[in-house]
C-alpha cells in the first residue's frame, strides 16, 4: 500500500481537508451537530489514514507516540482545569458562568468551548495511541 | 438490513469479512439514527463505529490472523440466555409509548421542558445537545473523558509490557 502513487497522492490531498473538517465539527458544534468527541475521532482518523498509507514510522515522525499520549492526558487536565478555575473564580466546580465576570452567558460559552477542546484533545490522543499500539506491534515481532 | 448484516456477521467464519461487515452495520445504524433525527448520535456512530473501530479491528486482525477457529457443537446455555434476554427486552418495548407522539412522558417532563426553553439564553448555545452535554451534564462528560483516558492508560500498559527496560510505551523504540 505504501508504494501505490494514487493512494499516496490522494492521502496527501485529503489529509488537510479532513483536519479542517474536524476543526469545523469542533467549533461549529455550538450551532450544528458535532462536538469534541466527533471532532477528536475525525482528527485522529486523518492521522490513521496517513499512517496506513505512508507507514506507521512516517506517521510517528509527524506525531510521536509520546506527544499523542501527552495529548490524551492534557485533555483531561484542560477539562478539570476549567472546573478548578471556576472554583477559584467563586463558582462551583464546572460552573462556567463565573468565567466571565460581566456576562454569565459569555462565561458559559467560553466554558463549553474550553471543555470541548479538552474532550477533543483527549479523544484524539487516545485514538492515535491505541492505533499506534495495535498497528505498530506486529511489525516488531516479525 | 440491519438484521441481515448482523446475521451474516454471526455466521461468517472469515474475520476480515466480519470486521468489514461490522463497519457496514455501524454505517447502517448511523443512517437509522439520522432518520430518527438524532444527528449527533449518527455522527458519532459513523465516525467511531464505521471509521476508527473498523481500522482498529483490522489492526488487531493483522496480529491474530483472520481465520476463526472452527466450532462444531451448538452451545445450549449461551443460546438459551441470549434468547431469554431478547424476549425480555422485546417484552419491555411493549410498554414504550409510540414514537414521536407529542404527549409522550419524555416531552412533558420538567427537565426536558427546561432544557429546551431555557438553554439558549442560559448558555448561549443554539444546539441543545451541546449545551446539555457540556454544561448541564458537565460532570458526566468529564467522567466520559476520564474513561477514555483510562482506556489509553490500559492499552499502553498492556501493549508495551514486553520490553525489558520497562520504560513504558511512550517512546518510539517499541
Amino acid at each position: 500500500m505504501e508504494s501505490n502513487p494514487i493512494l499516496r497522492i490522494a492521502t496527501k490531498i485529503m489529509t488537510p481537508y479532513i483536519l479542517m473538517f474536524a476543526l469545523y465539527v469542533q467549533f461549529h458544534g455550538d450551532y450544528g451537530p458535532g462536538g469534541g468527541f466527533q471532532a477528536g475521532v475525525i482528527f485522529a482518523a486523518a492521522f490513521v489514514l496517513y499512517a496506513l498509507i505512508y507507514g506507521i514510522e512516517t506517521a510517528r515522525l509527524v506525531l510521536p507516540m509520546g506527544v499523542a499520549a501527552l495529548c490524551g492526558a492534557l485533555g483531561v487536565l484542560i477539562y478539570a482545569g476549567v472546573g478548578i478555575a471556576t472554583m477559584f473564580l467563586g463558582g462551583g466546580f464546572l460552573e462556567y458562568g463565573f468565567l466571565d465576570s460581566h456576562d454569565a452567558e459569555h462565561g458559559q460559552h467560553l466554558g463549553i468551548l474550553l471543555v470541548e477542546l479538552g474532550v477533543l484533545t483527549t479523544v484524539f490522543g487516545v485514538m492515535v495511541v491505541i492505533f499506534y499500539s495495535f498497528a505498530g506491534r506486529g511489525r516488531v515481532e516479525e | 438490513m440491519l438484521a441481515v448484516t448482523a446475521l451474516i456477521v454471526v455466521r461468517t467464519q472469515n474475520l476480515f469479512a466480519v470486521a468489514m461487515l461490522t463497519g457496514i452495520y455501524s454505517l447502517l445504524s448511523a443512517t437509522f439514527f439520522t432518520l430518527l433525527d438524532a444527528v449527533d448520535v449518527a455522527f458519532t456512530e459513523a465516525a467511531v463505529g464505521a471509521g476508527v473501530s473498523t481500522v482498529l479491528m483490522l489492526g488487531t486482525l493483522s496480529l491474530v490472523g483472520h481465520r476463526q477457529k472452527k466450532q462444531r457443537t451448538v452451545q445450549i446455555v449461551p443460546l438459551l440466555i441470549v434468547t431469554v434476554t431478547g424476549l425480555i427486552l422485546m417484552y419491555g418495548t411493549l410498554d414504550i409509548p409510540p414514537f414521536g407522539e407529542a404527549d409522550n412522558p419524555i416531552h412533558l417532563h420538567e427537565t426536558t421542558v427546561h432544557y429546551l426553553e431555557e438553554s439558549s439564553h442560559e448558555t448561549g448555545m443554539p444546539n441543545v445537545v451541546t449545551s446539555v452535554l457540556a454544561s448541564y451534564r458537565g460532570y458526566d462528560t468529564m467522567g466520559e473523558t476520564t474513561v477514555i483516558f483510562t482506556a489509553m492508560v490500559g492499552v499502553l500498559l498492556l501493549m508495551s509490557g514486553r520490553k525489558k527496560d520497562g520504560t513504558g510505551g511512550a517512546d518510539d523504540g517499541e
